[in-house]
């Protein structure tokens, strides 16, 4: 389609490739080894992943991106204890994990906020369930709830809540706990294009001030590049590590660089991964079968 | 807009409208009541005698069947005698109206007739505490079982099977024995309506425990919530106001209880009242009676909403969604 030449996704500037190679020294915060999940269901048993191994380092962005049902979801719920892997291993800081804990935050898709409390009390859920008192924990979650600019909404039910609202009240409330690694599956997908962005531009900002590592899924391309240092494309049948990018785009990110050569050269290594061209010809190749159904001299018998 | 839609499938009705129907749904069994009470042409099987004439067992006042009246007319209309006269009237047991209406107010001013016997307000409070005691009681073990089984698969294995298998075992048959164990006063009406409740309570308590959404316990468990707290943080609240609304649900079937559980022992409550006056034949006072009943259960449960309203903030969400 592109005209002009578009440069390959693997080329790196000089900065960009200087940052990754910084990236790489910094200590690794969770490592995946060869973690793999079957399923057994009245079908038999499913291999949702396969052997996936992975590291990611301090203070790294990482998002995931594969096609529908190639396991991200079960990975991220393995990485968080609410599943059990089947064999290999996870390990945070060097240590195995098991069963779920606050020192790995979750953000969900679906706003998981709990209904009865309001935004200041949920925020103070993780606080006081570590044993910090009612006075410090109400302190510090007023100020996560500062950080994702909702203090005046912190007496607020979550139902008074925009959908948007409810996933940066869902963030701090990961974050109040200061996990190590921050755990966030496909959190901006039931939300609207422009509320979108602006999450997104939310998280960077507080990915960059703060100290934490995340690890975001997503099934948007331009999401993921936008995010990412480096994204972990998975395929599906049986979900395996299909390549780890790094994402050749400078950072720090702005929305204009979605229309990059770098961006569009990893936007296209994105869609060749995840739609083969093989299995595009099939549905392209052909059009549907279909009859004309408007009568030839309706008012409008062409929509050209 | 402009075009009042009264039958959109699903779709919630203007204030006013429901305001209307609301009325209606009172109004409209009241009419047909009146209609067949005030138009003689309707229904009235019988005849009230206001004068005898020659048949001799006739007496002024008194009911009878509209063709053996006929027949008599009949008769005597060959005989030659004096035509009994009479009006067209509804039987005994289908007082008018406006007579339950006066009814409702001299049920409470008539002394009892006998001298250990109780007034109607008497009778009523007992019938209330035999509710409250019995409910409370069931609820005080019902509600925590519940909520325990449908957290703890280990717990509803352990009791739902039983439960499910007695509480198809109708609470009336346990009468006898209850006042065999317990006397004949209080304490076996109490059990009657323990019984008709607790069992239905376990098991409902535990399915409205079920239905509370798992990511919201996963959602706690990755902020570090340990067991109690799930149960105490997370599970308690976050099924309290289906709870709530379950035990009004139940409290409601309690009273359908209540009937049953005042006639084993001595019949006590609002149930001897009732039986009295039919007794008597006095079936307005029976009519205001059974509709005290409604009349207190309707009032609470009304109550018990304003007041789960109050108590649960956050509940106009779930309502919402
Ligand atoms: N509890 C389960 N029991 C059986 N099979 C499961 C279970 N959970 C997931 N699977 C299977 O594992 C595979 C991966 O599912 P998963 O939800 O992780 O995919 P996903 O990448 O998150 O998909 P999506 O992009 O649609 O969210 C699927 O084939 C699914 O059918
Ligand atoms: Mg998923």
């Amino acid at each position: 389609m592109s005209i002009v030449e578009l440069p390959s996704y693997l080329e790196q500037s000089d900065k960009v490739r200087d940052r990754f190679t910084r990236l790489k020294q910094r200590p690794v915060i969770l490592e995946v080894d060869q973690l793999s999940k079957q399923f057994d269901t009245p079908q038999g048993s499913v291999t949702a992943l396969n052997k996936v191994s992975f590291k990611t380092h301090r203070r790294e962005f990482v998002c995931v991106i594969g096609p529908s049902g190639c396991g991200k979801s079960t990975l991220i719920r393995i990485l968080a204890g609410l599943e059990n892997e089947s064999s290999g291993r996870v390990m945070l800081d060097g240590n195995v994990v098991h069963g779920p804990g606050p020192d790995r935050g979750m953000v969900f898709q679906g706003y998981t906020l709990f209904p009865w409390l309001t935004v200041k009390k949920n925020v103070m859920f993780g606080l006081e369930r570590s044993g910090k008192g009612r006075v410090p924990s109400e302190t510090e979650a007023m100020q996560w709830i500062e950080l994702v600019g909702l203090e005046k909404f912190a007496n607020s039910y979550p139902h008074q809540l925009s959908g948007g609202m409810k996933q940066r009240v869902a963030i701090a409330r990961a974050l109040a706990n200061q996990p190590r690694i921050l755990l966030m599956d496909e959190p901006f997908g039931a939300l609207d294009a422009q509320t979108r962005a602006k999450m997104q531009s939310y998280l960077m900002d507080i990915w960059k001030n703060i100290d934490i590592t995340i690890l975001f899924i997503t099934h948007d391309l331009d999401e993921a590049i936008y995010l990412a240092d480096r994204i972990l494309v998975l395929k599906a049948h049986p979900g395996e590590v299909q390549e780890l990018i790094e994402v050749p785009v400078p950072q720090p990110r702005s929305p204009e660089q979605l229309l990059s050569p770098e961006f569009l050269a990893t936007k296209k290594r994105l869609e060749d991964l995840i739609h083969p061209p093989e299995a595009n010809v099939e549905i392209n190749g052909d059009h549907l079968n279909m009859v004309r159904m408007v009568a030839l001299d309706d008012e409008v018998s062409s929509v050209f | 807009m402009a075009k009042r839609q009264w039958f959109s499938v699903r779709k919630p009705l203007k204030p006013k409208q429901r305001f209307v129907l609301t009325i209606m749904s009172f109004i409209l069994p009241l009419l047909v009541w009146s209609a067949v009470s005030y138009l003689p042409f309707l229904w009235h099987p019988k005849m009230e005698v206001t004068s005898p004439g020659d048949v001799a067992y006739l007496k002024v006042g008194m009911l009878v069947d509209r063709d053996v009246f006929e027949r008599e007319s009949a008769t005597l209309q060959e005989s030659g005698g004096t035509l009994p006269e009479g009006v067209r009237a509804n039987p005994v047991y289908l007082p008018a109206p406006h007579e339950v209406a006066i009814a409702f107010y001299t049920a409470f001013t008539t002394e009892p007739k006998r001298r250990n016997e109780k007034w109607l307000h008497e009778s009523l409070w007992d019938s209330i505490q035999v509710i409250f005691w019995g409910f409370f009681l069931s609820s005080l073990i019902g509600v925590p079982l519940g909520i325990l089984a449908g957290t703890y698969d280990v717990i509803s294995r352990l009791t739902e099977p039983f439960v499910e298998f007695f509480r198809y075992l109708p609470a009336p048959a346990f009468g006898a024995l209850a006042v065999a164990i317990l006397g004949i006063h209080e304490a076996p009406k109490i059990a009657i309506i323990f019984i008709g409740t607790f069992f239905q309570q376990v098991l409902i308590v535990s399915n409205t425990t079920r239905k509370l959404d798992p990511s919201l316990l996963e959602a706690a468990l990755t902020l570090g919530a340990d067991r109690l707290s799930l149960l105490f943080k997370v599970v308690i609240p976050g099924i309290i106001t289906d709870l709530y609304k379950d035990l009004r649900i139940l409290l409601g079937w309690a009273w359908t209880y209540l009937i049953v559980a005042e006639l084993i022992g001595t019949s006590s409550g609002i149930t001897w009242f009732i039986t009295q006056q039919a007794r008597y034949k006095n079936f307005d006072n029976v009519y205001a009676a059974i509709m005290m009943i409604g009349i207190i259960g309707l009032t609470t449960d009304i109550l018990l909403a304003r007041l789960g309203k109050r108590i649960f903030p956050w509940e106009k969400a779930a309502a919402r969604a």
